[in-house]
C-alpha cells in the first residue's frame, strides 16, 4: 500500500508539471492545446541532455546529468512553446487549431528524434543507468521512517522540483504584482494594456515558461517514472498524459496550489488499473476513463454553481489586438 | 500667462480613408476643467485616445508642460502624468477595488500588502467613498467609476480625462462626482470631461471646446456662453432644443403587468411585485439607475425570461408562457440597445437586409406572380394558363425553404429611406455602420411590423442630438398611431419632455408612477435612489388601471 501511494505521487507529478505549465499559459489568456506535444518534445530533449552528460557512464557526475536533462527538456519544450506563442500572440492564429498542430508535430517529432538521434549504440543502457542512479536517487536512510519515508521521501529530485514549481507558481499568482498583472492580462487584455502592462510580453513570457515547465513532465516520465527505460510507444503514452494534464487544469480550477493535490488524485486514478486485481484486460481502458469523467463532473458542478472565481480566465482563447474596435 | 498643462497642435488621425480627427489644436490650462463637446462620431474619444496612448496620431504634436511629448503607448501617457477614465470601464471583474487600482507597472512601487491602505488614503484626500476590498462584480456602476478615477490618481495623474462619466449616474451621483472633480481641481489637477449633456457642461466646466465632424470648431469660456449657442457650435446649424409631446387620444390599457416577479441571471429577484399598465397612445417612461431590473423587465415581456410570479396581460389575455415568436405575433415588439449597442436584436456581421429578415423569415413564401390571361387566346391556352395560376397560388401557400431576399431588400430600402440611415448599401454588414445608424436599423425593423406595444430600451444611447431627435420623432409617430410605448431611458431631461408618464424603479421595486408634467428631476432622482417611495406613501396599490381589460375572475386575488 505504501508503494502504491509512492507510485501515485511519482506518477502524479508528471501531470503536475503539465498542469502548472498550462495554468500559467492559460492565465495569460492562451489555451495551449499543444501541451501533449510539448511534453513529448520535453522528453526527447531530456533524453538528449542525459545522453550528452551521461556518456560514458563511468565517471558521469549525477548532478550534471540531471541538470543537463532538465535544461535540454526545458529548451526543447520552450522552443516549441515559443513557436506556439509566435503564431498565436503575434500572428493571432486560432489558438485551438495552432495548439492541435503543435501536438501533432511534437508527437511525431519525438518518435522520430528518440529513435533516430538519441538511441545510438549503448545509449539505452546509459539512460537506464542514469534513470536508476541519478534521477531516482533519494535521501539515504529513509527506510527507517516507515510508511512516511516510503510515501513522501523516497522520490527523486524531479518530484520535489515539481512541487516546488507548483508552490512558487501559486505564490507568484497570488501574492506578487507580476501575478496580478498576469491574471489581468488573461482576464481582460484591453484593461491591462490601458494601465500600461506589456500584454505581449506577458503572453510570450508565460506561454514559453509554461511550455518549458510542461516539458519537464516529459522528462519526468521517461527518466523518473520509467527510470530511463524508453519504450517504443513513449510518445503515445506522454500524449495521453498531456491531455489529462489539460483536463487537470480544469479540475483544479486554474489554481496551482490545488493542482498539487489534484495531480496526486489523477496519479492514483491512472495507476489504479494496474493495481486492481481481478479485472480483465479489456476493462483497463474503462478505468483509464475515470479521470476524464471526474473532470467533466467538476466542469458541471462549477458551471452550475457559477461562482465568478471558479471560472476560466475571461479572455481565454481570444486574440488581443490593441486598435481593434 | 502660465505654461499650459497640455497643448495639442495640428493633430490628425485617419482610419483608412476616413479622417476621425483633422488638424486639431487644443489647450488645457493647469487646474482647469475643460469640457469637450461634440456629436457622436465627431472624434472626441479618438482625440482623447491619442492623448492617453491608445492610438498614435498620424500628424501633429502633443506638448505636456511645454515639452514635446511622444505618446505611443499607455505607459508613455502615464509617464507624462496623463490618465484616462474610459466610457466603458476597463476593470477586471474578479479583482478587488484595490487590486484593480494597483494593477500595472509603475505607480508608487507599493507592495501588495500595503495596497488597501494606499487606496484608502487617496479616497480620503478627495472625498471618495470606496471599499478597497470589494470585488468589482459586486459593485454598482458609480462605484466602478470611482475605482477608475482613484486608479488614475493612484498612478500619479495630473491630467485626467473623463469620457462621458455621467452617462450612467443618477443626478445625485453626478453631483457627488462633480464635487470630487472640484476637489481635484483645487488640488491643481487639470481635467478634460467629455459629455453630451449641455447642462452638465454649464455646471462643471471652466471652458468648453467643441468638435464637429473631426474638426476643431472653437473654445469658449463657459461663463460667457449658453446652451443654445453651444448646440449651434456643435451641430453647425440652428436646432430646436425642445422635444415635442403631441397629445394622442389614449385608449384602454393595452399591456398590463400585475405583481410581476422575475429573477436575474444570478438568481436574485430583479423585478419584485411590479404592477403597471400601458395605454395605447401614450409613452410610459421607465427611470432607474442602470441595472435596476430594466433588462429583466424587457426580457420578461418579450418572453425571453421566465416569469416567476404574477401576470402579463396583452389586451386582457395572459401572454405568460408564450414563446417570443407568439408574443411578437400579437404585436408586441422589443428593441433593447445594450451598452455595446449591438448585443440584442441585430447580428453585427450580417447585412442590413439580412437583419431585416431575422424577424420575419419564417413567413416568407414562394412569390409566384400570376400570368395574365389574354382574352383573345384560345380556350385551351386559357385553361392551361388558369391551371398554371391556380398551381402557382397553391405553391405560394406552401411553406417555403427559401428566404425572399427581394422583399427583404425592399423593406431595408424603405427603412433606410424613412429613417435617413447612412449606409453604403443594403448589403453592408451592420457592424460597419456608426452607432446611431445601427440603432436606427434596429428601431426601424421593430416599427416596420406596426406593433401595438413597442418596448424600447435606451434607443438614443450614445446618439448625437440630431439622431436622438429623429428617434424621438419616430416614437411620437408610433404613439400618435395608437401604439403604447414603453420607453426605458437614461436621461431624465429627455424623459421629462418626451414621456407622458414616468415609472420609477429602484432595485426592481416600483417607487411610483408620476405624470411627466407634474414632476421634477429632483423628485425622480430621490425615487431612483430609493429615498422616496410614492407607492408606499399613498398606501394604495399603484399601477392598476381602473378600466382594466383583465377579465373578472381571471385574477380574483386582485378583484377581491
Amino acid at each position: 500500500m505504501d508503494t502504491f501511494f509512492a507510485n501515485a505521487i511519482s506518477f502524479g507529478v508528471i501531470f503536475l508539471f503539465g498542469c502548472v505549465g498550462e495554468i500559467l499559459t492559460e492565465r495569460s489568456g492562451h489555451l495551449n492545446l499543444g501541451i501533449p506535444g510539448i511534453m513529448c518534445v520535453g522528453a526527447a530533449g531530456g533524453c538528449l541532455g542525459v545522453k550528452l552528460a551521461a556518456m560514458p557512464t563511468d565517471g558521469a557526475n549525477g548532478f550534471l546529468v540531471v541538470l543537463s536533462g532538465i535544461l535540454f527538456a526545458m529548451l526543447f519544450a520552450g522552443i516549441l512553446g515559443a513557436v506556439y506563442a509566435f503564431l498565436t500572440v503575434s500572428l493571432r492564429c486560432n489558438q485551438n487549431v495552432t495548439g492541435l498542430a503543435v501536438t501533432i508535430f511534437g508527437v511525431g517529432f519525438t518518435s522520430f528524434f528518440i529513435n533516430n538521434v538519441v538511441m545510438t549504440e549503448g545509449v539505452s543502457t546509459a539512460l537506464s543507468f542514469a534513470g536508476q542512479n541519478f534521477f531516482n536517487a533519494h535521501i539515504p536512510g529513509i527506510e527507517a521512517l516507515g510508511w512516511f519515508g516510503t510515501v513522501f521521501l523516497s522520490h527523486g529530485a524531479l518530484v520535489y522540483l515539481a512541487i516546488a514549481i507548483a508552490v512558487a507558481a501559486a505564490v507568484v499568482l497570488r501574492y506578487t504584482k507580476a501575478g496580478l498583472n498576469l491574471r489581468a492580462v488573461g482576464e481582460n487584455p484591453a484593461t491591462a494594456d490601458a494601465v500600461g502592462i506589456n500584454v505581449t510580453g506577458y503572453k510570450y513570457t508565460f506561454t514559453v515558461l509554461g511550455a518549458a515547465i510542461a516539458g519537464l513532465g516529459g522528462l519526468c516520465y521517461v527518466m523518473g517514472y520509467m527510470s530511463g527505460i524508453v519504450g517504443s510507444n513513449v510518445d503515445q503514452t506522454i500524449q495521453g498524459i498531456g491531455w489529462l494534464s489539460i483536463a487537470l487544469v480544469i479540475f483544479t480550477l486554474w489554481k496551482p496550489a490545488f493542482s498539487i493535490l489534484g495531480s496526486i488524485v489523477f496519479g492514483i486514478l491512472y495507476i489504479l488499473s494496474s493495481r486492481i486485481t481481478g479485472i480483465s484486460f479489456e476493462q483497463i481502458p474503462l478505468l483509464n476513463l475515470v479521470p476524464y469523467v471526474v473532470t467533466i463532473l467538476v466542469l458541471i458542478v462549477t458551471s452550475i454553481v457559477g461562482h465568478r472565481e471558479t471560472q476560466p480566465p475571461a479572455s481565454l482563447g481570444l486574440s488581443y489586438f490593441r486598435e481593434d474596435r | 500667462m502660465a505654461q499650459p498643462a497640455l497643448e495639442l497642435k495640428g493633430i490628425s488621425k485617419y482610419f483608412g480613408s476616413v479622417a476621425a480627427n483633422r488638424n486639431i489644436d487644443l489647450t488645457l490650462q493647469k487646474g482647469e476643467i475643460l469640457a469637450l463637446l461634440g456629436e457622436n462620431g465627431s472624434g472626441k474619444t479618438t482625440l482623447m485616445n491619442m492623448i492617453s496612448g491608445i492610438y498614435y496620431p498620424d500628424e501633429g504634436k502633443i506638448y505636456v508642460d511645454g515639452q514635446e511629448a511622444v505618446i505611443s503607448s499607455p505607459q508613455d501617457a502615464f509617464r507624462h502624468h496623463i490618465g484616462m477614465v474610459h466610457q466603458h470601464f476597463k476593470l477586471i471583474d474578479i479583482f478587488t477595488a484595490a487590486q484593480n487600482i494597483v494593477l500595472g507597472p509603475g505607480g508608487k512601487g507599493a507592495r501588495l500588502s500595503r495596497m488597501n491602505d494606499d487606496v484608502r488614503a487617496i479616497a480620503q484626500k478627495y472625498g471618495f467613498a470606496i471599499d478597497p476590498k470589494k470585488k468589482v462584480y459586486d459593485m454598482s456602476v458609480s462605484e466602478k467609476q470611482t475605482v477608475e478615477i482613484v486608479k488614475v490618481l493612484y498612478r500619479g495623474a495630473d491630467i485626467l480625462i473623463l469620457d462621458e462619466p455621467t452617462a450612467v449616474l443618477t443626478p445625485q451621483e453626478t453631483e457627488k462626482l462633480f464635487s470630487v472633480m472640484r476637489a481635484m481641481k483645487a488640488d491643481g489637477k487639470s481635467i478634460i470631461i467629455i459629455t453630451h449633456k449641455l447642462h452638465e457642461v454649464m455646471a462643471i466646466s471652466d471652458r468648453v471646446a467643441v468638435l464637429r465632424k473631426g474638426e476643431y470648431i472653437g473654445c469658449v469660456d463657459t461663463a460667457s456662453t449658453n446652451e443654445q449657442a453651444l448646440t449651434e457650435m456643435m451641430v453647425g446649424q440652428k436646432v430646436e432644443l425642445s422635444i415635442a409631446r403631441p397629445k394622442a387620444s389614449t385608449d384602454r390599457p393595452l399591456l398590463e403587468i400585475r405583481d410581476l416577479v422575475v429573477r436575474s441571471d444570478e438568481g436574485s429577484r430583479a423585478i419584485e411585485d411590479l404592477s403597471f399598465f400601458i395605454r395605447g397612445g401614450e409613452i410610459l417612461g421607465v427611470a432607474g439607475i442602470a441595472g435596476c431590473g430594466q433588462r429583466e423587465l424587457c426580457e420578461a415581456i418579450a418572453g425571453l425570461r421566465k416569469v416567476e410570479q404574477g401576470g402579463i396581460y396583452h389586451e386582457g389575455e395572459s401572454i405568460v408562457g408564450l414563446t417570443p415568436k407568439q408574443i411578437a405575433a400579437r404585436g408586441i415588439s422589443m428593441s433593447f440597445i445594450p451598452e455595446d449597442r449591438l448585443g440584442m436584436g441585430l447580428a453585427p456581421s450580417m447585412s442590413v437586409t439580412d437583419n431585416m429578415m431575422l424577424k420575419n423569415y419564417a413567413e416568407h413564401r414562394f412569390d409566384i406572380a400570376p400570368v395574365p390571361v389574354a382574352e383573345e387566346a384560345s380556350p385551351a391556352k386559357k385553361r392551361w394558363l388558369r391551371f398554371c395560376n391556380r398551381l402557382g397560388a397553391f405553391i405560394n401557400k406552401l411553406p417555403c425553404p427559401f428566404v425572399n431576399r427581394r422583399a427583404a431588400r425592399a423593406e431595408a430600402q424603405r427603412v433606410i429611406g424613412e429613417l435617413d440611415i447612412v449606409t453604403p448599401s443594403t448589403e453592408t454588414p451592420v457592424r460597419r455602420l456608426s452607432g446611431g445608424n445601427v440603432q436606427k436599423v434596429l428601431l426601424g425593423r421593430e416599427i416596420l411590423t406596426e406593433p401595438n406595444v413597442l418596448i424600447t430600451a435606451y434607443p438614443v444611447r450614445g446618439l448625437d442630438i440630431n439622431s436622438s431627435y429623429l428617434i424621438y420623432d419616430i416614437l411620437n409617430r408610433q404613439k400618435e398611431r395608437g401604439a403604447g410605448v414603453l420607453f426605458i431611458g437614461e436621461d431624465l431631461d429627455v424623459m421629462l419632455a418626451l414621456c407622458d408618464k414616468i415609472m420609477v424603479l429602484c432595485h426592481g421595486r416600483l417607487m411610483g408612477v408620476v405624470h411627466a408634467e407634474k414632476t421634477t428631476k429632483e423628485e425622480l432622482g430621490l425615487m431612483m435612489a430609493g429615498a422616496l417611495d410614492l407607492a408606499e406613501e399613498k398606501g394604495k396599490p399603484m399601477g392598476v388601471a381602473k378600466d382594466s381589460q383583465i377579465a373578472e375572475g381571471e385574477d380574483s386575488a386582485w378583484n377581491a
